[in-house]
């Protein structure tokens, strides 16, 4: 019996008075592939931003690769992480971002290799190779040199995705990476996620209004309202024959709003 | 009349002078802002609120009487600076207090998906500082800091009052002794103005060498 790579344990974050996760609990295996869907402000993106300990976290237990995120041991008590542990913890963990967020003062190619350079010591000769291979991943090995400014959104989006791979986590996290994009920039980079889902072991959690694509993609949806799972199973149930009502609303607007299921 | 070309040669060693109190004070300057700037936006409060202090000393206080506590009354306390030394300090500290400011509001400006992107990369805080953060916050600092660099040449004229022999200081003397006011004058506004055309020119042209390939940025 394999072990889950990642566990939620009742999970609370508040913003202020506003109760954005409310005793969230699951936990996802390795190499399992998760869409997670819902209405905006459902707590679905502040999930995968408290992954990447881009939040604090207001009660609860997050264990990943079988250590404590947010917590750790210190004379035998639990105390909360120090950015130390923060930053062992999060090797194991990369993110893609909706508005990609890549380096404007750096090439193509050193958005990639920085990270790799910086928190592996690995050698520019190295790091370079590895971001060559991953450029012709995403089908841009031509941009090796060129500046994020002079991309367009999809390929901005595909260089964020393999700047993320360079540092090989195990899990990756995909926050609305074809929101910000315009709609035929959307395919060529579906395509290179649904690639790296078939071809790698990854654990994959992934954040969408993109239906038709969580579908094809995902071994499990989570179904998200007002900061808990109402809902959760493999997509072919989730997405025709959903049993909470409030599922069936959520996916009756996005259809009228033109999603391909 | 006396010999003009002798007199325009007092000028210009007046002019080193300038310069050489403007580059030393625009090094301690750079160095006192990044320092302060820094340490406003630290994490340790103490740190905060030392570099607050030493930013609204120095802006709120006048660079004449500033200059005078560092020549005049800091021997009292056993530090006795050359006249140069001193102008330099002074100098440089405040205007360093002026430009922590700008160094901390370009970092603040930076946006914050730039920082999420290095905590998602695991970089260390001094990684982020300086890979992706100051790189981006520099392009925006350079204006602000040639407006401070020039505004220091013209306030290195009150360093004639501690008997430093600078730009200001030589056109008195020549005005003195030949009786003449139009001509020293004169050439000391074209010789500020000259050196203050270099160093907008040269901040430009960093400028310009920083923000390449940054048009259409994000």
């Amino acid at each position: 019996m394999t072990e889950p790579i990642i566990r939620i344990d009742r999970l609370d974050k508040s913003f202020g008075a506003l109760k954005v996760l409310d005793g969230l609990s699951f936990d996802v295996m390795p190499g399992e592939k998760l869409a997670l869907i819902g209405p905006s402000g459902s707590g679905k993106t502040t999930i995968l931003r408290i992954l990447m300990t881009l939040e604090t976290i207001t009660g609860g237990h997050i264990e990943v690769c079988g250590e404590q995120l947010y917590h750790m041991q210190k004379a035998g008590k639990e105390v909360p992480a120090d950015e130390a542990h923060l930053h062992h913890m999060r090797r194991h963990i990369g993110m893609v971002f909706q508005h990609f967020n890549l380096f404007p003062h750096k090439s193509v190619i050193d958005n990639i290799t920085l990270a790799p350079m910086l928190t592996k010591a690995e050698p520019k000769a190295r790091a370079e190779a590895r971001a060559r291979e991953l450029l012709e991943m995403v089908g841009l090995a031509d941009k090796a040199k060129a500046m994020p400014s002079q991309l367009s959104g999809g390929q901005k989006q595909r260089v964020a995705i393999a700047r993320a791979l360079a540092l090989q986590p195990r899990i990756m996290l995909f926050d609305e990476v074809t929101s910000a994009l315009d709609p035929e920039l959307v395919e060529e980079v579906l395509l290179v996620m649904k690639r790296l889902a078939a071809e790698t072991d990854m654990t994959m959690l992934l954040v969408t209004h993109e239906m038709g694509f969580a579908h094809e993609f995902a071994d499990r949806v989570l179904f998200f309202d007002k900061g808990r799972i109402v809902e959760q199973g493999p997509p072919d149930k989730i997405f025709t024959t959903p049993t909470h009502e409030r599922t069936q609303t959520f996916l009756r607007k996005i259809i009228a709003a033109g999603h391909r299921v | 009349m006396g010999d003009w070309s002798g007199y325009l040669a007092l000028i210009l060693q007046g002019a080193l002078v300038t310069a050489q109190l403007t580059v030393m004070g625009s090094a301690l300057a750079l160095v006192a802002a990044f320092v302060a700037g820094l340490g406003r936006i630290a994490p340790f409060a103490p740190v905060r609120w030392l570099a607050t202090v030493y930013i609204e000393f120095f802006r709120g206080t006048s660079i004449f009487v500033q200059l005078f506590w560092v020549y005049f009354v800091l021997p009292f306390a056993g530090i006795t600076l050359s006249p140069l030394m001193a102008g330099v300090m002074a100098l440089g500290l405040n205007v360093g207090a002026y430009g922590a400011e700008v160094v901390r509001g370009a970092i603040l400006s930076v946006p914050r998906d730039q920082y999420e992107a290095t905590v998602a990369l695991n970089l260390t805080k001094g990684q982020r500082m300086r890979h992706v953060i100051l790189p981006q916050a520099l392009p925006l600092m350079l204006p602000t800091f040639g407006n401070n660099a020039i505004e220091l040449l013209k306030a290195t004229a009150v360093v004639s009052l501690i008997s430093l022999t600078d730009m200001t200081f030589q056109a008195q003397v020549v005005r003195a002794q030949t009786g003449s006011t139009l001509i020293p004058f004169i050439t000391i506004l074209i010789l500020y103005f000259a050196m203050a055309t270099v160093i907008a020119s040269g901040v430009r042209a960093l400028e310009r060498r920083m923000t390449r390939g940054l048009d259409g940025v994000r």
